[in-house]
């Protein structure tokens, strides 16, 4: 613990274990993004996979809608501090995508429309732990959120769940997407505060 | 940047607004920081409970001093101690400055236009500073034009008031500030939101390329960054920072 602050008390204490160290509670949800909200039609909107090989696994959004669909209740947390507990979510399990999917690398890139990228391991994609998500709260993904379609990787700081998700690419060696590169940690374990460099 | 939790003074306080207050703060071994770059600030309770919000520089000296412009919420738990209670003298905790996406760079000699929406104004107020200081050196981006578009409830509200009036008169920088609820006295035009033609009338053309940063509350960052592209400008120049996704800065 660092100094006292005097004279502060804070909020009443809500001993919850499900809120990350340095971690607030919000109901609302907060939209962070770097630039513009991308607009994607989803008849033009497409999701792939890429491997080492040159391999690519291509999703339109009516095959992708088609595969077998995960309701899914999470909590989330951003690294500007705040959480949001019990979110509801439905979307295609990174598992069943990567079903048909060969591949030696460890780790990938993200890639969304409007050029976010972001760096996440398989291993934390796959196992039941990351889905492309479509819907919030029984709605469609809005636009501000992410929509047509986001990643979901909610064992992990808010900035890896791409918005706008495109594709994952294959990497052989671990590399740097966009905020991983501005400043913030390269895996983001929120439970260990992997916040900065 | 400095790395991990640091302990900075509190060296002068200067009230902006009814609701908002600048703290300034040394952090003994800091050596300057990038114009737009925020901290993080930890409250501790005496029981141990913690508590951390993010809080944007907006100052843009080259030392171990920092400005932070804090606006009061009414049912914050972290500004209502910062603007009320914190004194000349006190200790705060400070991570960063961090971020290095929504900053200036004096190198980059692209015109520049900043948008603010209410408090979003504080770490634009940062790069014009930044701007000011590179103008006087042989930074490329001293030479460039640079505007701010500042959409404010009214002239209570605004921060930095008589420092913009003294910024405005230098020949590369121009200063629009639009009043949604209150018009100063004695303005002859009367309040009203910001709208897109108000937008593309008072900022760089998008023929000019600038470099665009854009911050305030989510709706409108949101908003104005879709004025900006309908109006031509490119989404890969357009650098957005918002705060609240309910309205409110937490």
């Amino acid at each position: 613990m660092g100094i006292v602050s005097p004279g502060f008390f804070g909020r009443p204490r809500r001993d919850d274990p499900g809120l990350p160290p340095g971690q607030y509670l919000t109901e609302g949800f907060p939209v962070l993004s770097a630039g513009p909200t991308p607009r994607i039609d989803p008849d033009e909107w497409e999701f792939t996979i890429t491997t080492e090989t040159g391999q690519v696994h291509r999703w339109s959004w009516t095959e992708f809608l088609a595969l077998k669909q995960d309701d899914v209740s999470t909590d989330i947390h951003c690294v500007t501090s705040w959480s949001k507990l019990g979110t509801s979510w439905r979307g295609v399990s990174l598992d069943t995508l990567f079903e048909s999917v060969e591949s030696d690398c460890e780790f990938t890139m993200a890639h969304s429309y409007g050029g976010y990228t972001t760096n996440v391991p398989l291993d934390d994609l796959l196992g039941g732990k990351a889905w492309i998500a479509h819907e919030f709260d029984g709605e469609a993904l809005e636009p501000a959120h992410g929509g047509p379609a986001r990643l979901l990787v909610p064992h992990l700081y808010f900035w890896k769940s791409a918005k706008w998700v495109r594709g994952l690419e294959m990497l052989r060696q671990d590399e740097p997407g966009f905020w991983e590169s501005n400043g913030y940690h390269m895996y983001g374990d929120p439970w260990r505060e992997e916040r900065y460099w | 940047m400095k790395t991990g939790w640091n302990v900075a003074e509190v060296i002068e306080v200067t009230q902006e607004t009814r609701t908002a207050r600048t703290l300034r703060l040394r952090l003994p071994g800091l050596a300057g920081h990038r114009a737009g770059q925020h901290v993080d600030v930890r409250l501790s309770a005496p029981d141990g409970y913690t508590a951390v919000r993010s809080y944007s520089v907006a100052s843009a000296s080259p030392g171990d001093e920092l400005d932070l412009t804090v606006e009061e919420l009414a049912d914050g738990e972290v500004s209502p101690y910062l603007v009320r209670q914190v004194a000349v003298g006190d200790q705060l905790e400070v991570r960063g400055p961090v971020g290095g996406w929504f900053v200036w760079d004096p190198a980059d000699p692209s015109p520049v236009q900043l948008i603010a929406g209410g408090s979003g104004v504080v770490p634009l107020m940062a790069m014009l500073r930044a701007h000011t200081a590179a103008a006087g050196s042989a930074s490329p981006g001293g030479a460039a034009p640079f505007r701010l578009l500042y959409s404010v409830r009214g002239p209570d509200a605004v921060y930095y008031g008589a420092e913009l009036d003294d910024l405005a008169r230098l020949p590369l920088v121009d200063v629009t500030v639009v009043y949604t609820r209150e018009a100063p006295a004695g303005s002859n035009e009367p309040p009203r939101r910001l709208d897109a033609a108000t937008l593309v009338r008072s900022t760089l053309p998008a023929a000019d390329n600038p470099a665009v940063f854009v911050c305030g509350a989510t709706a409108f960052v949101e908003t104005v960054a879709d004025w900006l592209v309908q109006a031509g400008h490119s989404p890969a120049r357009i650098k957005t920072e918002r705060y609240g996704g309910t309205g409110t800065r937490p």
